[in-house]
């Protein structure tokens, strides 16, 4: 149960980061940390207690072993989120260069 | 909207959030108790039928294939665009003449981080190769070699080499790598519609579980992927460098 409500934590303190952000840069951190949330939540759901990484290199095949599903639904939750900031940061350059600002009060002031 | 109203909505909006998020999660199964078959058939699949020891890697590359090669083609994407968006503002003889003067106002770095980085390049490289080739075996993959590899490149950076980053990663050399990796992975995911019976069929030989050749597809899928997202990435961070550069050139 702690897990799950650490992931709700997570993505609460990300979106009031995002709400109350004054910095461009900040805000995409910020949405990196609600993103970080679904990490948890996923590692949550699949994992059992005792039970061993599923590598079967140095433990017998039956061994009980957390999911690895999940863990692959993590990995591509990662690869997307390396994504979106990126194309997020290259953005904010943008918007930097062509307003001279990176506060987003500001930006709507200039019609975004 | 002014600004506390925004904030005043949004702390609102949040507490609603909260208390349906907290609701959720109570019918979420005990932690520690995955329900589900998958839990137990995945690896299990992946090691009887595919001779895949890391079950994570076997799930992305061959049960989740398919998933994978959408993700491949998010992160080609992500890759082109934010390429698109940071070069729409410079000319390459802009960046040209802002990497000359970089080079001729020398390295600003101090020396221990100059000398740390050159020392940590060939492990690095190293460590990523590893990573990807022993996907299948280990933990790791393609994606985490991948991304390993880029960083080795962006320690040439570090060590405040910006010259000799612009020798190691040649830019059309890096966008003709991450087309290729993409590429790689549509032509395997295409090979298993030729010679199986489904796109993603895994058609090769399974091998010998613990062997480096083990799971038919699946080395070559990371391998595939590994080179996708070193490129991917290493493009990116040297836009991002770019602009850097540039910026010191107007200041």
């Amino acid at each position: 149960m702690l897990a799950y409500l650490v992931a709700v934590w997570l993505l609460l303190v990300g979106l009031y980061g995002v709400i109350t952000s004054r910095h461009l840069v900040h805000l995409v951190l910020c949405l990196g940390v609600m993103q970080a949330s679904t990490y948890v939540l996923l590692l949550a759901i699949g994992w059992r207690t005792g039970g061993a990484a599923p590598i079967f290199v140095d433990i017998p095949p039956r061994t009980p072993v957390v999911d690895p599903v999940v863990q692959a639904l993590t990995l591509t939750d990662v690869v997307v989120e390396a994504t979106v900031v990126a194309v997020l940061l290259a953005l904010t350059v943008q918007a930097h260069k062509r307003f001279g600002t990176c506060d987003p009060d500001a930006l709507g002031a200039l019609r975004g | 909207m002014t600004r506390r109203v925004r904030i005043v909505l949004g702390l609102g909006s949040l507490a609603v959030l909260s208390g349906l998020l907290v609701w959720g999660v109570t019918g979420l199964p005990d932690l520690g108790h995955p329900r589900g078959p998958y839990a137990d058939l995945a690896p299990r699949m992946m090691l009887d039928e595919r001779h895949v020891a890391n079950a994570v890697t076997g799930v992305t590359f061959d049960l989740r294939g398919f998933d994978t090669l959408g993700e491949e083609m998010i992160l080609f994407a992500a890759a082109l665009g934010a390429a698109v968006l940071l070069r729409a503002q410079r000319t390459e003889h802009e960046a040209e003449a802002a990497a000359a003067m970089e080079e001729e106002r020398g390295p600003g770095t101090a020396d221990a981080l100059r000398a740390l980085g050159a020392v940590l390049v060939g492990p690095v490289l190293l460590l990523g190769v590893y990573v990807v080739v022993h996907g299948a075996l280990t933990p790791g993959g393609g994606f985490q070699g991948g991304v390993l590899l880029a960083g080795a490149l962006l320690l040439v950076y570090a060590a405040g080499q910006v010259a000799a980053i612009r020798r190691v990663r040649p830019v059309a050399l890096v966008e003709v790598a991450d087309a290729v990796g993409a590429g790689a992975y549509m032509l395997v995911a295409v090979a298993g519609l030729v010679f199986g019976v489904a796109v993603m069929d895994n058609v090769l030989p399974f091998g010998t579980t613990g062997s480096l050749l083990s799971g038919g597809t699946v080395p070559v899928l990371s391998i595939a992927v590994g080179v996708e997202v070193t490129a991917a990435v290493t493009l990116i961070l040297s836009e991002f460098v770019d602009q850097m550069l540039l910026r010191h050139g107007d200041g």
